[in-house]
């Protein structure tokens, strides 16, 4: 008797800590000072643009012979949030469709990670996909790593393919990483350039490995821009917690806090949570920078556009469409083995003609990045 | 109170008719084939891993169940389990990749070391709620948080993380100090930490039934005051019952750190502990009630895979694990009525006539 009623308790409490733990969320700050407080308009003392390097940029793996993909089937496998996350689950969707369109690319199964899930149901997903035929698979997202090694050993003859990880050493599986640092640097020299205040912001979604990348890249354009900036940096969630890339909430908060900080251009590396950023920064009369895709097309942020002045270009979509069309040539050996600013797998995006005025000091930079002149390191210095 | 086996089968059946029901409702709204859903879940048990991975998932939840009932035979709503879970792996993942032992010393020492972190991070609610009378439910709470703090920077490569690519894990635990499962071939490999957990629920029974600890215990959650009465300590009581939920929960993690990850990845999941508080409720605190609740909890994990495969959405198994814990509950709720309802009759039928069928034990 008295049993049952403590499970109803419990049931009850189970039921309200969900709902507490779902809105357990803080109230942005109201009121603080506008940004960019005293030194208005003063800016940063600016390094001199670096000069140079008359080559124009390289331009992406060669077009090379058009390649027929209609005998692939391609297998998609998401991380969390999958297709229409705004993010990169997004963009590697997007550079499978253009690969669909390209290649007469016919059959493809696009398949989602659930938050939390175990190691086997990733295994399970990838050898669902195997079994069921389809060849190359292409695993979104470091947390596949471990899966995509377990399961590939089993399926010698299928392709394998992870985006952000190339730690799988085996014939049939391809890594598909990035240079995120470097493109981060060139939106850090854009941030430099548009601070009135030169006091710039970074907000990363989880403090792990590759948003540190983010932050790196970032803080070394700053810098090499312009040697006197402060330059806040917070992530909303520890490792660990991966709420930080999913808490448009949370992302308001830090970037706020950020901006009442004195800070006047922010660049997110926060996933869903960039939202939230750029809301701050629209209601603070701050700028902002997006990430992975071209956000100020983005319709998920389309209220904030008018604060995005650039974006730093994760070109997902570039890796998955290049794999494919390796796959369906048997050209593997060509992919590059990190897709950066050389190959076009990294970049910033011009939409909105915010930083149109200094293009060209940002590609003196992008130039000397490529010609090695400039090494941009991927771990945060402090 | 008497429970006939009516009483004891009857609910979880009506429950899992009934979000079997409102799933079915969920997946005509959504505009898919229930029986296209229902099949791929059953479908899933006959092919590639599935029915060894629920068994292996069951075991999991099966001990993070044991860990919160525990507390709930004393009346004590143990939220923490979560964090003594996560707690736990932590640590044994860091000393069982620091040490080097023989085969089977170095698996005994990784799993003694998980029943001592989760048994010490549940230390400290049961000391707030013993000498200053802080509510379980609370610190347990505060405490989960906590723990993701601690396990971010004990995982960090400040500490005892090492990256690999994008990723950072714990030290990698050398072979000697794994758990040899069974293997199936291509069905996979069913962890050996499976008869750990089956043997832990054996304990667990015994424990409650068999020893004076255990009628103690039962005493203490049953009535505090005339437990008290009869000589029982009650914080004392308290003390071991929190410790031995901690220490249990802390075995959760173990089936997988020893059976198959060997590390404990910064992307390792979390939530194993609040699925336990589910699954102890919808086994009503029986350890056998529990293994089914765990097993039918990781069915419907691994069925979110199958049911993305064939293009049903797979939210529908969080839908149906969320409508069976509501509907246990609720069900119970019922068929005791009607159970008293039933009984009133009968005695009343029978009067002056001997009615000394008092359950005999495994009433919940």
């Amino acid at each position: 008797m008295r049993r049952s009623r403590v499970t109803t308790l419990a049931a009850v409490a189970l039921t309200g800590a969900l709902a507490l733990a779902g809105c357990a969320k803080d109230t942005g700050g109201g009121s603080t000072p506008p940004a960019g407080g005293g030194n208005q308009a003063a800016g940063c003392k600016l390094s001199p643009v670096p000069q140079g390097g008359g080559a124009t940029s390289g331009s992406g793996t060669a077009p090379g012979a058009k390649v027929d993909a209609s005998a692939l089937k391609v297998g998609l496998a998401f991380d969390i949030g999958g297709r229409g996350d705004a993010s990169f689950n997004d963009s590697a969707a997007a550079g499978l469709d253009k690969a669909k369109t390209d290649f007469g690319l016919k059959e493809a199964k696009e398949l989602t990670a659930a938050p939390n899930e175990t190691e086997d149901a990733k295994q399970s997903r990838l050898r669902q996909l195997a079994q069921e035929g389809f060849s190359p698979i292409i695993a979104v997202g470091f947390a596949y790593a471990k899966s995509v090694e377990a399961v590939a050993k089993s399926f010698p003859n299928v392709k394998f393919a992870v985006v952000d990880d190339d730690t799988v050493k085996l014939p049939n599986v391809t890594g598909l990483v990035f240079a995120e640092e470097q493109g981060s640097f060139l939106v850090g020299v854009a941030a430099a350039h548009k601070s009135k205040g030169c006091h710039v912001g970074f907000v990363g979604g989880v403090n792990v490995p590759l948003i540190q990348k983010f932050e790196a890249g970032f803080k070394q354009g700053v810098k090499a821009a312009a040697p006197d900036a402060k330059i806040e940096s917070e992530y909303i969630t520890p490792a660990g917690d991966f709420t930080g890339f999913q808490d448009p909430a949370k992302g308001n908060v830090v970037a706020a806090g950020e901006i009442s900080r004195g800070a006047d251009v922010v660049y997110q590396a926060a996933g869903a949570s960039g939202k939230g950023v750029f809301e701050a920064a629209k209601s603070k009369n701050a700028l902002a920078i997006g990430v992975d895709s071209d956000q100020y097309n983005q319709k998920t942020v389309e209220n904030s556009k008018d604060v995005i002045i650039t974006s730093m270009l994760k070109r997902v979509d570039v890796a998955v469409y290049d794999f494919v069309r390796a796959v369906a040539g048997n050209t593997l050996d060509s992919l590059p083995k990190r897709f950066d600013l050389k190959v076009d797998g990294i970049g910033y995006a011009t939409s909105g003609g915010k930083v149109d005025d200094i293009k060209a000091t940002l590609d003196a930079y992008k130039q000397q990045i490529i010609d090695g002149k400039i090494t941009v390191s991927d771990k945060p210095s402090n | 109170m008497k429970t006939t086996l009516r009483g004891k089968l009857l609910p979880p059946a009506l429950a899992i008719l009934f979000s079997v029901l409102l799933c079915t409702i969920a997946l005509l709204i959504s505009g898919d084939n229930p029986l296209d859903a229902f099949g791929a879940m059953l479908g899933q048990l006959f092919r590639g891993t599935t029915a060894i991975d629920t068994l292996n998932s069951g075991a999991v939840y099966y001990l993070a169940g044991l860990a919160v009932a525990i507390g709930f035979q004393m009346n004590l709503f143990n939220i923490g389990v979560e964090g003594q879970y996560r707690f736990a792996a932590v640590i044994a993942a860091i000393v069982g990749g620091g040490t080097v032992l023989p085969p089977v010393l170095h698996t005994l020492l990784i799993i003694i070391v998980a029943v001592l972190a989760g048994a010490l991070y549940a230390l400290v609610p049961a000391l707030l709620k013993v000498y200053r009378g802080v509510s379980e439910v609370i610190s347990t709470i505060m405490l989960n948080a906590i723990a993701i703090g601690l396990i971010a920077y004990l995982v960090s490569t400040d500490a005892f993380g090492v990256q690999i690519g994008n990723n950072i894990a714990t030290k990698p635990i050398p072979e000697s100090g794994w758990m040899p499962g069974i293997p199936f071939g291509e069905g996979g490999t069913l962890f050996g930490f499976v008869f750990v957990a089956a043997l832990v629920g054996i304990g667990y029974w015994v424990l409650l039934n068999r020893t004076r600890f255990g009628f103690e215990l039962r005493a203490s959650g049953e009535s505090p005051t005339a437990a008290t009465a009869g000589g029982v300590d009650a914080r004392k009581m308290i003390l071991t019952a929190m410790l031995l939920s901690g220490g249990v929960a802390g075995l959760t993690a173990l089936p997988e750190l020893l059976g198959r990850d060997h590390e404990y990845l910064q992307t390792s999941p979390a939530g194993y502990g609040f699925a336990g508080i589910a699954v102890a409720l919808l086994g009503r605190n029986h350890p056998g009630g529990i293994a089914l609740g765990a097993v039918l909890w990781a069915f419907l994990d691994k069925s979110a895979v199958s049911l993305d495969n064939v293009g049903v959405p797979q939210e529908i198994t969080t839908i149906m694990q969320g409508a069976i814990v509501l509907s246990v509950v609720i069900a119970y709720e019922i068929v005791r009525r009607m159970e008293l309802a039933a009984e009133q009759r009968r005695v009343g039928r029978q009067l002056g006539r001997d009615t000394s069928d008092v359950a005999a034990g495994g009433s919940v």
